[in-house]
């Protein structure tokens, strides 16, 4: 080992001070933030800080089958326009779909109708026999593979939108694997409102409403087969018994959120409720200005995620491309509305797999009793240390005081996240720091009890308990590891502190108290060791 | 100089027929355990068998017959609760059924409560919902990391020590890991990944008594070359004894305290860790070291390094 007794103090002294440096900021707010802002800082963890932790599923199936659907409706549309008459309609597989017409030429009409209207799709003549023939289209496997990537990675991005005018401090939104999205969310308190900021897909239409078709037939499944029964939630803002009122549309979307350029929440007019303004950028307005038009007197249902939010007659033309939202909003709600609404709709539904929300209060009680069993912990192994071996113990107490101060730098120095598991680490690893001055103590008492000198007996008690020490190191060393490799955020935490408490133990109880008791015997050896 | 044992002579190798008789019915009631936890008569947390916990904390007194029958009449009856005492804490738990069913339902519980116990508000602590598909994933993620740990053990021993001192320790640290499973389901104490994370760390802890032991087991055989083997491993446990204890204490030590001042999450890590101490300890010296002299006959050939 190194020599040179000055050397190591001096070791010792640079490593406290850089340690001090590094950790003072994480501990208090009180410091120049010219100090505070130049160094790393321990993380919290949510189970600490509180928060959202969020794991979703991606429905990209569902991406793919609605996509294909409103291919469908759009082909159908089409051949209606066209004069084809459609005789059936089925699902095809994966991002396809069939149309049966009647004999004649309708088929190959339809195909090159289809072809040259639709180009991402695959337009082929199936089935032909005397009854009729088919017309199957798929939609291209590139234009799949596009909606598949687009999903997650378009998702990311919608979500992380929503939150960033949401407000939250450092969020973290990551795709994960091929078809999921993991959102942490740290310092969140309506934690309720975050989840369902994150988990709406927002994908408004409008649609008319079919005033043709009778509620009572459609309820009992009797439906247009152009037509959708989508229902209007309403909440009374007296009583706040929420009303369903079932509506029939048209399946088809005239106008859909992609377009929308920005949306606001305005307070007043009608009952002092909160309501959503919207303008549609260019090509919105057109469509909007071409839609109204042609529609005047009729009924345009605003439809989220398959509800119907209002369903207001069109007066008049509206060329101004603005449209608003009405409804029993809270202003919470209308804000967060605005906000989705902005960001732009997911491209897939998102199903919540995981989540977990810790309330603030209960973080800060977790930290309280982590701290204060840390710190009773620590003291009771510093007692009985000085307690069992007298001045050898307390030497081994000193080296524990710098053991957990390098530990918490360390920590700090690679930002590292701190969770209550990962306080029961450094709590496990203090227990275990003072075993490696335990072995070499009792090395050392036999070999003073073999009546070697006090000098001999305590570098005998280092060299022989040497690998001893390294051995217990190592096995810890590779179960946490392996915890790492394996463990979900708060046990990472665990084995973050548990295996840098541990391998920063190495040099303190070798190190540090090696260096007192050369210090003690350099001028004069030793006679008596209390040990 | 205080020392708790001083100059034992304990006969460690005569006392193995009913050591290995104790450790024998240990490790039974563990594979029994282990058994069951996969045919799910267990008590496993939510984060590996999937459901819904939730933690409230009320303003007064609540009495849980209201909210058992509350739940009850959502369809909730399987509604595990737990009461925190003193704290008015609740702790609901709804594993997920076999109607398998991803959907979140915490919101709906809240709400319902909320509603219902308007006279005793309350603040929602902590939620968490994990779907059956995650459980499945953190389940296997965790028996993956008992198997590659306890590969990386062996091969460390094996390494370290002649391959049978290897096996022995490895041994004697699925002993403690069965022990605990074994003991953790008998009580119908509560299963979760904080608590396959203490079983690993038993695993690593058990292993550094053992290797004391062996150490010193490999050193006199070295030094004394005469006698048998059995003497041998008496004379080596006997004086590394003090240090076993010592070491296990002030673990023991950290790890009481955690388990009393530590709070409500960490209560079961903590109460494993500790009986993980105290039945790696006993292992250390009545399995691993027996296994090893059982194993290699009375022979006192020089343990390879």
């Amino acid at each position: 080992m190194w020599k040179s007794i000055t050397g190591r103090i001096t070791l010792i002294a640079v490593l406290t001070a850089a340690s001090i440096i590094i950790l003072v900021p994480s501990l208090t707010d009180r410091v120049p933030a010219g100090w505070r802002d130049r160094v790393p800082k321990i993380n919290l963890g949510l189970d600490l800080q509180g928060g959202v932790f969020l794991r979703l599923a991606v429905e990209i199936d569902k991406a793919i089958e609605n996509t294909t659907m409103r291919y469908a409706d759009d082909a159908r549309a089409v051949c209606r326009e066209k004069a084809l008459p459609v005789l059936a309609f089925q699902k095809a597989g994966e991002g396809g779909f069939s149309l049966r017409f009647p004999p004649g030429d309708f088929a190959s009409r339809a195909q090159a109708t289809l072809k040259e209207e639709f180009p991402s799709l695959d337009v082929s003549l199936g089935e032909v026999n005397p009854d009729g023939a088919t017309v199957i289209a798929r939609m291209k496997p590139a234009e799949i593979q596009a909606i598949r990537t687009n999903a997650v990675v378009q998702g990311v991005e919608t979500i992380r939108n929503r939150i960033d005018q949401f407000g939250v401090r450092e969020p973290q939104i990551i795709a994960e694997g091929e078809d999921r999205i993991v959102v942490q969310l740290p310092g969140v308190k309506d934690q309720q409102r975050a989840i369902e900021l994150v988990g709406k897909t927002a994908l408004l239409e409008f649609k008319l409403v079919d005033e043709g078709a009778s509620v009572e037939e459609a309820l009992k499944g009797n439906l247009p087969e152009d037509d959708q029964l989508l229902y209007q939630k309403s909440v009374d803002p007296q009583t706040g018994r929420a009303t369903k009122t079932p509506m029939v549309v048209k399946k088809r979307a005239l106008l859909t959120g992609d377009t929308i350029k920005t949306a606001k929440v305005n307070f007043g007019n009608q009952a002092g409720g909160a309501h959503v303004s919207l303008s549609f950028d260019t090509r919105g307005a057109k469509v909007f200005d071409r839609v109204t038009a042609e529609n005047v007197k009729r009924r345009l249902a605003i439809v989220l995620d398959d509800t119907i939010y209002s369903a207001p007659v069109i007066q008049e033309r509206i060329s101004g491309g603005e449209a608003q939202i009405t409804g029993s909003f809270t202003p919470e709600e209308a804000s967060d509305l605005a906000i989705v609404l902005r960001a732009g709709s997911l491209p897939a539904p998102v199903k919540v797999i995981q989540n977990v929300s810790i309330g603030p209060s209960l973080g800060l009680d977790s930290i309280q009793k982590g701290v204060r069993a840390a710190l009773i912990g620590a003291l009771l192994v510093v007692i009985f240390m000085g307690f069992y071996y007298k001045f050898a113990g307390m030497v081994a107490d000193f080296a524990l005081v710098f053991n957990i101060l390098f530990l918490l730098a360390g920590m700090a120095a690679f930002s590292a996240t701190l969770t209550l598991p990962g306080i029961a680490g450094i709590i496990l690893a203090i227990g275990m720091a003072v075993d490696s001055n335990v072995l070499i103590f009792e090395r050392i008492r036999e070999e003073i009890r073999a009546k070697k000198s006090v000098r001999a007996a305590i570098d005998a008690g280092y060299d022989k308990a040497f690998w001893t020490v390294v051995d217990s190191h190592v096995t810890t060393l590779i179960t946490a590891v392996i915890l790492f490799q394996f463990g979900t955020g708060p046990i990472k935490g665990f084995a973050v502190s548990l295996s840098m408490g541990v391998a920063i133990n190495l040099f303190t109880a070798l190190v540090c108290t090696k260096v007192v008791f050369d210090y003690l015997n350099a001028k004069k050896p030793m006679q008596a060791l209390s040990i | 100089m205080i020392e708790l044992v001083k100059n034992t002579k304990i006969d460690f190798m005569g006392l193995k027929k009913y050591a290995f008789a104790f450790s024998a019915a240990l490790v039974l009631l563990g594979i029994v355990g282990t058994v069951q936890i996969y045919r799910g008569n267990a008590n496993l947390g939510i984060d590996l068998a999937g459901g819904t916990e939730i933690q409230l904390k009320f303003q007064k007194p609540f009495a849980m017959d209201r909210i058992r029958s509350l739940l009850a009449g959502a369809g909730h009856g399987e509604a595990t609760l737990q009461e925190v005492s003193g704290e008015n804490i609740l702790m609901l738990k709804l594993r997920a059924g076999a109607k398998q069913d991803e959907k979140m339902i915490a919101e709906p519980v809240v709400n319902l409560l909320r509603k219902s116990l308007a006279d005793n508000p309350f603040v929602v602590q902590s939620v968490s919902e994990i779907g059956p598909a995650i459980g499945h994933k953190l389940r296997s993620d965790a028996e993956m990391a008992l198997l590659i740990s306890a590969l990386a053990i062996i091969v460390y021993l094996a390494w370290r020590f002649e391959f049978k001192f290897g096996v022995a320790a490895a041994i004697a640290t699925f002993h403690d890991i069965f022990a605990i499973v074994g003991i953790f389901w008998a009580l119908g104490i509560e299963m979760d990944l904080l608590f396959i994370t203490a079983l690993l760390t038993i695993g690593g802890y058990s292993l550094t008594d053992t290797v004391v032991v062996f150490d010193r087991i490999r050193e006199n055989i070295r030094l004394r070359k005469k006698g048998t083997f059995s003497e041998t491993i008496n004379l080596s446990v006997n004086e590394v004894l003090s240090r076993t204890i010592v070491t296990s204490l002030t673990v023991f030590i950290a790890v009481v305290t955690l388990l009393i001042f530590g709070g409500i999450v960490l209560h079961n890590f903590a109460l494993a860790l500790a009986m993980g101490i105290v039945v790696g300890t006993y292992s250390s010296v009545f399995v691993a070291s027996p296994v090893v002299a059982v194993w290699r006959g009375e022979k006192m050939t020089e343990v390879k390094r």
